[in-house]
């Protein structure tokens, strides 16, 4: 269902500004910083926006895979950690906790995370989540040491891997019982979400990130490409395969998703069966799923107070609404894909692939973002002279890592969602919007024109120019639009917070300072564009003024 | 004589029958569910599994207390369902009243494990209603799993950290002392270098120097031989 707006917005806004910035890069070559000064001075400000949000992103972003190798070592058990609840304290039942909840979400919130149960309880630093961490660090830091000739090298790794993974997945996903359903409740067209805007924005966006636009890392890979590659090829061949793997992905894990679905289906069955057998003393075997109904009306006839008795513990159990249950957010992902791995055979082995596949995605974008952050640093003289490029990355991955810390805290995950809500969506997209307008109304369409034909020898096809100019503004626009009307029409921001007592998420309000964070993380990023040209213009006035009193 | 046999015989029976009846006091359900564990196996409940669940109980209760007294009959079954879920209870003949139920759960709890495997049953099972079961405890090794493999991934890649950084440090240490020796061997003479423009071409950056693509001898602009 999600597939038709999902192209429509690769065609018309990720294909058009991939080529962009590839083609910028390429042009100018030289990191995010210097390539915008190169299109115009006053314009400095957009690729430090850039790095800010790219810094921002790598302060986070690295917890995931901290996450992914805390899971990965966790997966030499048997049986899987995940899998049981653990016992309380005099041995006669479960946890509590894991109780009213399942021993996957169990795992994630309180022994993974150890969360608080609001941002206000900050809590201690989890030594185990701080350790994975710093190994996180440690790995992105071996990447990078060598600089980006080093980092290609890396990538064929990371970014090979995880397809190799994803065939196992997907040859174990399609054998699995039930997975049909899920691949049903995908490909089914829905025609009520179609009509519904919110679909459209949340392709957009998809497709923003998966590319990567507006954090600069795109600029800085493309400043080493040769002048004269073919960056429109290129383009068109990275968004393709880009959206094909996210297609292939996304059909791993609607299969997967699907046998997880039909398995808790199964057994919501058969606890029912369970309780109307042991309340009515009925032989085992009677209730089955398929006379399941009719034996409950005969009940109803038959013993109407025991059965209105029973009536509120007998849940409605429904396929659809174990598939609907939607899948966002990072603790999620961790907590549906664990879930589905423990009941397959041989769980060690697909776990330990699975968290493979993860931490090799992570690491590649992780390498993205600090090739961003870095590029800018060593182009600059006055740094690079002084220091050579082992003390730079180790540095900035030192100051990432220690500021790291805070989501290793107990109430971490809360400013994570923080960061991962607010960090990037709303600088990007005016990152983006004013590259585009930069690109062709400062610079020039035409000049641009010139440049790419001397690069690449080919004209400019007329498809290129209309999106530049027109559609693509336009979309961003809209969508700035909408995430603003948004937060204005819901007034105060909400997040989910985890209730151990209760075993489920409940919806708080973010108290003052965590709001002020907010809004720094958001204006320190857009306010560096106005900013840009402002100290440009101040620099180039002063400078007028000293020459013109010299002479 | 006959009559007065009779009578006792009914009255001892109807005694009994309010010793075991469900909710009484004292008196434990259980429930069995044969299919679930064996499946294909399960075998049908009947007066001699009644009879076996008796020999059991009657075992456990002589186990506990170390009282050879309790006989089979001394265990009462009533209210057997199709389900297979029962209610028991334990009498004592010398004072003909139920044996407190602490007592009961406490020689079940502790001879559990001989009853599940007698009816090849676990402790899910075969359940007995109102015990609770002692639940093992995983096995947890003495250093936790994960932090061996953490160890051994982190080991790794501080020596390729380490490696790298050495080499690195040795490849620049070469490169100075190649140059200085350049330059010596530039004063005296002896070796010429390709210069452009005043630079050395070696030290020429490589991204400084790149072909022009207008220029560039492109195949498809000439014509074919």
């Amino acid at each position: 269902g999600f597939l038709i707006p999902y192209f429509i917005m690769l065609i018309v806004e990720g294909m058009p500004l991939l080529y962009l910035e590839l083609a910028v890069g390429q042009r100018m070559r030289q990191g995010s910083i210097g390539a915008w000064k190169i299109i115009s001075p006053y314009l400095c400000g957009v690729g430090v926006a850039s790095v800010v949000v790219s810094f921002f992103l790598s302060m986070y972003y690295n917890v995931i895979n901290a996450w992914a190798f805390w899971y990965l070592f966790h997966s030499f058990q048997d049986p899987l950690p995940w899998a049981t609840c653990p016992l309380n304290s005099n041995r006669t039942g479960y946890e509590e906790e894991c109780e009213k909840t399942s021993s996957t979400q169990y795992f994630w919130y309180r022994q993974t995370l150890n969360i608080s149960p609001s941002l206000e309880v900050s809590g201690a630093v989890q030594w185990e989540q701080a350790l994975c961490l710093t190994l996180a660090w440690l790995v992105v830091y071996l990447c990078i040491l060598r600089g980006t000739e080093s980092t290609g090298k890396v990538v064929y790794v990371t970014a090979s891997l995880p397809y190799c993974v994803l065939i196992i997945y997907l040859i174990r996903g399609l054998t699995l019982h039930g997975a049909v359903n899920g691949l049903i409740y995908m490909f089914t067209p829905k025609l009520e979400q179609l009509s519904n805007p919110k679909t459209w924005i949340s392709a957009a966006t998809q497709i923003f990130f998966s590319l990567g636009l507006g954090f600069g890392s795109l600029i800085a890979f493309a400043s080493y490409n040769e002048p004269s590659n073919n960056c429109e090829r290129h383009a068109i061949i990275v968004s393709l395969i880009n959206s094909a793997t996210s297609i292939f992905a996304s059909i791993v894990t609607f299969s997967i998703y699907g046998f997880k679905a039909t398995f808790n289906y199964e057994s919501c069955i058969n606890k029912v069966i369970l309780l109307l057998l042991n309340a009515f003393d009925l032989e085992e075997g009677s209730l089955t799923a398929d006379n399941l109904n009719e034996m409950k009306d005969y009940l109803m006839a038959t013993h109407p107070q025991e059965y209105a008795q029973l009536l509120p513990q007998l849940k409605n159990c429904s396929l659809e609404a174990e598939l609907d249950t939607a899948v966002q957010g990072t603790g999620l992902a961790f907590i549906v894909y664990s879930e589905a791995i423990k009941n397959m055979e041989v769980s060690q082995l697909y776990s330990v692939l699975y968290f493979v596949m993860l931490l090799m995605l992570g690491i590649g974008s992780m390498l993205g973002n600090t090739a961003a952050i870095l590029t800018p640093l060593t182009d600059s003289k006055v740094i690079a002279t002084r220091f050579p490029k082992e003390v730079i990355s180790g540095v900035v991955c030192f100051i990432n890592c220690i500021i790291g810390l805070i989501f290793t805290m107990e109430a971490g995950n809360y400013w994570f969602d923080i960061f991962n809500d607010y960090a990037a969506t709303l600088s990007l997209l005016l990152i983006v919007l004013v590259e585009t307008i930069a690109v062709c109304y400062i610079y020039g369409l035409r000049r641009f024109e010139k440049d790419l034909h001397t690069m690449i020898g080919r004209k400019l096809n007329w498809y290129w120019k209309v999106m530049w100019a027109f559609a693509s503004p336009l979309l961003i626009i809209s969508l700035f639009i909408f995430y603003l009307t948004d937060y204005i029409l819901t007034g105060t921001l909400q997040y989910q917070a985890w209730d151990g007592t209760q075993g489920q998420l409940v919806t708080k309000d973010y108290p003052g300072y965590a709001l002020a964070v907010i809004g720094l993380l958001v204006a320190s990023s857009t306010m560096c564009i106005p900013l840009g040209a402002l100290v440009t213009f101040v620099r180039k006035r002063l400078k007028r003024e000293s020459v013109s009193t010299v002479a | 004589m006959l009559q007065v046999l009779l009578l006792t015989f009914s009255v001892v029976t109807v005694a009994r029958a309010e010793l075991c009846k469900p909710d009484a006091q004292n008196a434990f359900k259980v429930r069995l569910s044969i299919k679930t564990a064996l499946g294909d196996n399960a075998y049908a409940w009947d007066a001699n599994e009644e009879y076996l669940f008796k020999a059991m109980v009657a075992f456990t209760m002589r186990r506990y207390s170390s009282k050879t007294t309790t006989q089979i009959s001394n265990v009462l079954l009533c209210n057997v369902t199709d389900r297979v879920s029962f209610w028991f209870v334990v009498t004592d003949s010398s004072k003909n009243t139920t044996v407190p139920g602490s007592e009961v759960e406490a020689a079940i709890r502790m001879n559990r494990n001989r009853i599940n495997n007698a009816f090849l049953l676990s402790d899910k099972t075969l359940q007995f209603l109102k015990i609770s079961s002692t639940l093992a405890p995983p096995v947890e090794p003495s250093t936790p799993v994960w932090l061996i493999v953490f160890g051994v991934v982190l080991c790794l890649i501080v020596a390729a950290i380490v490696f790298l950084v050495v080499a690195g440090i040795q490849q620049r240490k070469k490169k100075n002392k190649e140059s200085t020796e350049r330059e010596n061997l530039e004063e005296k003479g002896e070796v010429t270098i390709t210069i452009e423009n005043g630079i050395p071409c070696e030290t020429l950056d490589l991204k400084a120097g790149h072909i022009n693509g207008v220029f560039s001898a492109d195949d498809e602009r000439f014509t074919s031989l």
